[in-house]
């Protein structure tokens, strides 16, 4: 973990509301499921804003985000050459080292970016990855997965494009030896708990409100089966079976 | 300069002091720099029965500051004793362990147990709701914070700092009552209590709607309430709310404190401790302040 100006070497929009952020990386640690606090600003903010990895290269870093409120906002006034302050990398990812056979990947809109990096080391490891991305309407991201995915399933809510309906319709848990996924809560429940059915193991990524994003003030702390847990420091990735209560 | 002040015969190295609840056990940001640098380090708040804390959103960004309702989650003063106090030990800096409690029973239990630990000096934090008078907090009235304040230090071998809520009724008033209590110093302010509203759901954003506000906002108030104790109290003050910069501890020491704990600027910057005290250094050069009685409560 290191605190460290980069240069900022593009900020692009992908649709209306979704940028992609590349600064420099500066020797920095990142790996799958990891995330950094960014910082665009002086005194305007008080807090620093925590995005995913959406790509780790040898020099950049890349970061995917949707322009949701004060934060973000100011994230898409950067421009080519701008300077942002990286704190990272932050938090437990995936568990990538003991993954074999093959790995589900389900991501569900903003939880998508996290899993091309994580689609990228398991391919890398070995493992052979299917990739499963469930959108609202609009597609971003998907050709940044075919390097590193054997089968790529898509779907849009009203069949836009690829299969029409939830990401999860498609997922055969059973075809597996673990998933990961990432995205709104609600879709994650609904994979942990395809997955306890079919004795998969699986692991979700959680979101949370953050304050110092390296566990000392504990503000995004969640309740699990094995006790309190900081999403910044023990998380975002967490194994589903002690995250929600119906699959304890 | 010579940054370095006594407060209850405990020598700081500077007056910059970890704020509590912003900065754990120190254990993280020893991972971005040498925290043996501070003047000091306030421990996450404990409490004599570990808390899990509260539930929902915890953190909450405002104009100028922020907004917590963690609710003192903390491992207990006893895994504090066994464990954690050797864990902080390690830092060669003034280790603080703060305290909070939902009954003075507690509050009593937890200082008897903390004075046999290896730590500098405990800071009572009577910002806590007293679960045994409906809830209403320690910190509001004078009479009822003197009476917990008293009982602590009846039992208590350790340096007594009091850490005083912005909320009292009257801070100069609580100020004093601590101050006959036994106090042997005191902090002030902790965080003001305040609300935010999330209009889509019409409903506050926190589970227990008020929640504590902090950061650069609060600082103006913060200052004037530090100043009007600093003129009333004879035992030290450590100034804290909203300290963002070396020139913000001037403020607070020119106003009456000793020194200045940091807290919320922890998150904006991580580094923020190390740049305060050594801007700190600098300034004081350059504002030609050759000790900190020369400027102590000039104001």
């Amino acid at each position: 973990m290191t605190y460290f100006d980069s240069k900022v070497i593009s900020n692009t929009p992908l649709t209306d509301e979704i940028y992609v952020l590349v600064a420099e990386r500066h020797g920095a640690d990142a790996n799958a499921g990891q995330f950094f606090m960014l910082k665009a600003w002086d005194n305007e903010l008080t807090l620093m804003r925590p995005i995913s990895i959406f790509k780790a290269e040898e020099e950049t870093l890349h970061f995917m985000y949707r322009v949701v409120g004060r934060g973000t906002r100011k994230l898409a006034e950067l421009k080519a050459g701008d300077t942002i302050s990286l704190l990272g990398s932050l938090g437990t990812g995936y568990p990538i080292a003991q993954m074999k056979g093959r790995v589900a990947l389900v991501g569900g809109g903003l939880g998508i970016p996290p899993l091309c990096q994580t689609a990228k080391e398991l391919t890398a490891h070995g493992v052979q990855t299917d990739v499963y991305l469930g959108y609202r309407d609009v597609l971003f991201a998907v050709e940044e997965f075919e390097p590193h995915s054997a089968n790529i399933f898509v779907s849009t809510e009203k069949g836009d494009e690829g299969y029409r309906g939830f990401i999860t319709d498609l997922l055969k848990p059973e075809q597996y030896d673990a998933v990961f996924t990432c995205g709104p809560e609600v879709m994650m429940r609904k994979v942990a708990a395809m997955c306890a059915a079919q004795h998969v193991p699986c692991w979700c990524s959680m979101e949370h409100r953050m304050a110092c994003g390296i566990g000392a003030c504990l503000g995004c702390s969640i309740r699990t089966a094995d006790g309190m847990k900081r999403v910044c420091k023990d998380g975002p990735v967490f194994p589903a079976n002690i995250l929600f209560q119906e699959n304890q | 300069m010579n940054l370095s002040t006594t407060i209850n015969g405990v020598l700081f190295k500077n007056p910059v002091v970890a704020a509590s609840g912003t900065f754990g056990f120190g254990e993280e940001y020893n991972e971005l720099y040498d925290v043996s640098c501070l003047g000091g380090i306030s421990s996450k708040g404990l409490t004599w029965i570990p808390k899990d804390g509260n539930e929902g959103i915890r953190v909450y960004e405002t104009a100028s500051g922020m907004m917590n309702s963690v609710g003192l989650q903390n491992p207990g003063v006893r895994a504090f004793v066994e464990e954690g106090a050797a864990k902080m030990r390690r830092f060669n800096t003034v280790l603080i362990a703060n305290m909070g409690g939902s009954c003075i029973d507690d509050y009593v239990a937890g200082a008897e147990l903390l004075s046999s630990a290896d730590i500098d000096m405990l800071e009572l934090n009577i910002s806590c709701p007293n679960v045994k008078s409906g809830g209403m907090a320690f910190g509001l009235k004078a009479d009822v914070a003197h009476e917990v304040v008293a009982a602590v230090r009846a039992v208590c071998t350790k340096p007594l700092i009091v850490k005083l809520s912005p909320n009292a009724e009257n801070i100069v008033e609580m100020a004093l009552a601590c101050e006959a209590a036994g106090a042997d110093s005191l902090s002030l302010v902790n965080t003001f209590q305040a609300l935010a509203i999330d209009i889509h759901q019409r409903r506050p954003v926190f589970r227990n709607t008020y929640a504590g506000l902090s950061g650069a906002a609060i600082k103006p108030i913060a200052l004037r309430m530090v100043h009007s104790v600093c003129k009333q109290v004879k035992v030290p003050v450590f100034g804290i709310g909203g300290i963002t910069t070396a020139e913000d501890v001037l403020e607070f020491i020119m106003a009456g404190a000793t020194a200045v704990q940091v807290g919320t600027a922890n998150f904006s910057d991580p580094l923020a401790g190390q740049r305060i005290v050594r801007d700190l250094e600098a300034l004081c050069d350059k504002e030609g302040i050759s000790s900190w009685d020369e400027i102590r409560g000039c104001i």
